[in-house]
């Protein structure tokens, strides 16, 4: 089990008469790319929110690096090492994309009680937020004000700002949702470098996004989990085809 | 490019503010040394209240508490004969910082129309108070024995004197506020106010750091209100009123939230208006009233920004 960077057991949770997690196991090995696959109400984004730490579950447990984070609150498990990109894009709007950035960085460096040196002067701030834009292929709109840019680039800096915490576990909501042919496939191609590197857990709609990208997948319906395997096995599984990819679907 | 329009609006304004007594002593006019010193004064808890409502996103609707606080923190030892300034203005520093620890903890729980509530029930809380301490002249409120004393050269009895030590406390508390919202400090609360999901997302956990600029914020309403208190010579509950509290909110909001230097434009302007309105015609708030809500709609930084223009957009 050192292998798993993330247990999750038994996990539920209710809205009313909605059962949006329904008692669901769920392992990620360390270096993966598990994607999340399911029909829209399946609770593929209640899932990660019990994940990243916004939604308390109402039963089960969630054990990230060897450690119960089930009563950890987001900004702690995002300091454990568990980063998210949301459904909705959410970045700061009115800081430019490299302060983004670099707010990440110093989210995750501590020292966030000095109050006398410009934040947007400091090298250890500033040069790391740098190299992760660059890396993302934003570094030419270091400048820009976050909301000036294009959708597809406010995606782009949401990763941006994820890595800058150095996560050991990205947490990715939908990252090509309402995206161009051209924005998806700058996507993918950027979640492809980081495929290996860093574990992911990611939930899609995106067919081509997923099955270029998963090791493995799990197939959520009903609030459950109903198949985990590798995109091979999850194709040619009766119950998925029939739950969700429709039975004559091919994908 | 903004920075250095910023610095020169800033020095202008320092200027001019440094330049009233004279001229209004050339002029034959020492009314506009009390006028002027008066608006300052409101100019300090303008800015404090800008820090957390412009900067953190805190609408504080009980920002007059700490003005009654630090009022009364000078009034009650004058009154027992205790007129040592460098106390008085301590204690009302401290007596701030505590209220506001207590109420930012209680209301920083909350947000939207329930922080609003809380910060204003706890100054109406306050407020009356204020009106029960018959010893001190309840709701009348009551004469200030002496003003603050300090010794040496700081003789606030001299208006100058006392003039030039309220603009000195309000350039220092613009240059620490303008420190402190660039800092690694400031950030987080201004990442906490454009995008709290986000801020915590990325590891920030912005409660403690809001009451901080909370605590911060009520210990230099408290000075203000010490330096109020010594203005008016006076003192009473009303300094506590939440139509106070209103009045500095529209300060920050007419100069202009999120810029610290506009909320002093706005306490002169404010302060300005009603001296000059309320000459010409007893129900001048009706021509106050249009102009702020023009204000609000057409100047979305405030008189600060419309001086600035663009360049004055800054996170």
């Amino acid at each position: 089990m050192a292998k798993t960077l993330l247990a999750v057991r038994g996990l539920s949770k209710r809205f009313g008469g909605l059962l949006a997690s329904d008692r669901i196991d769920l392992d990620v090995v360390r270096g993966e790319t598990h994607a999340i696959i399911g029909p829209n109400g399946a609770g593929k984004t209640t899932l990660i929110g019990q994940l990243a730490g916004d939604l308390r579950p109402d039963a089960g447990a969630i054990r990230f690096a060897g450690r119960d984070v089930t009563g950890f609150d987001a900004p702690l498990r995002s300091r454990l090492g568990l980063a998210r990109s949301f459904q909705i894009t959410s970045i700061f709007r009115d800081f430019s994309a490299l302060d983004n950035v670099a707010l990440a960085v110093q989210a995750h460096r501590g020292g966030n009680f000095r109050f006398w040196r410009s934040a947007r002067d400091e090298r250890a701030l500033r040069e790391p937020a740098r190299v992760v834009l660059d890396s993302v292929g934003l570094g030419t709109r270091a400048g820009v004000l976050a909301a000036h840019l294009a959708h597809g680039e406010q995606r782009q800096l949401e990763i941006a700002m994820a890595l800058a915490t150095e996560p050991r576990l990205l947490l990715l909501d939908e990252p090509v949702a309402g995206m161009g042919l051209e924005e998806s496939q700058r996507m993918v191609s950027l979640l492809g470098t980081l495929k290996g590197r860093i574990t992911i857990v990611l939930v899609e709609h995106d067919m081509d996004a997923v099955f270029s990208l998963a090791d493995r997948i799990s197939v959520m319906v009903y609030g459950r989990i109903i198949a985990t395997g590798t995109p091979p096995e999850v194709r040619s599984n009766a119950e998925v085809r029939r739950a969700y990819l429709g039975e004559d679907a091919t994908p | 490019m903004a920075i250095a329009q910023r610095t020169i609006v800033l020095g202008v304004a320092g200027l001019l503010l440094a330049l009233v007594p004279p001229i209004a002593a050339l002029t034959n006019q020492p009314f506009y040394v009390d006028l002027f010193r008066r608006m300052m004064i409101f100019a300090i808890a303008a800015v404090s209240l800008d820090l957390i409502l412009g900067y953190g996103g805190m609408v504080s609707f009980g920002h007059a508490a700490y003005l009654g606080i630090g009022a009364y923190a000078v009034g009650i030892p004058a009154f027992h004969g205790i007129d040592n300034g460098f106390l008085q203005w301590s204690l009302a520093i401290v007596a701030s910082a505590l209220t506001a620890l207590v109420m930012g903890a209680i209301s920083l729980r909350t947000s939207g129309v329930y922080f609003i509530m809380i910060t204003l029930a706890f100054a109406q809380m306050l407020y009356y108070l204020g009106i029960s301490l018959e010893t001190y002249g309840g709701d009348n409120g009551m004469r200030l024995a002496a003003r603050s004393k300090f010794g040496g050269p700081i003789d606030l009895d001299r208006p100058m004197v006392f003039y030039y030590v309220v603009l000195a406390i309000l350039v220092l508390f613009l240059v620490l506020g303008g420190r402190l919202v660039e800092s690694r400090f400031g950030m987080v609360i201004r990442a906490a106010k454009s995008n709290e999901p986000r801020a915590r997302a990325i590891g920030f956990s912005p409660f403690r750091y809001k009451l901080t600029a909370f605590v911060v914020a009520g210990s230099a309403g408290g000075l203000a209100g010490a330096l109020l208190a010594n203005q008016t010579e006076y003192l009473t509950p009303e300094f506590m009123h939440w139509t106070r509290s209103g009045e500095i909110m529209f300060m920050v909001i007419l100069g202009g939230m999120g810029t610290l230097v506009g909320p002093v434009i706005g306490a002169v302007v404010l302060l300005l208006l009603e001296d000059v309105l309320s000459a010409l015609t007893a129900h001048w708030q009706i021509i106050l009233g249009p102009f702020l809500v023009l204000v609000v709609l057409f100047a979305k930084r405030g008189l600060f920004g419309l001086l600035l223009g663009a360049a004055s957009r800054d996170g």
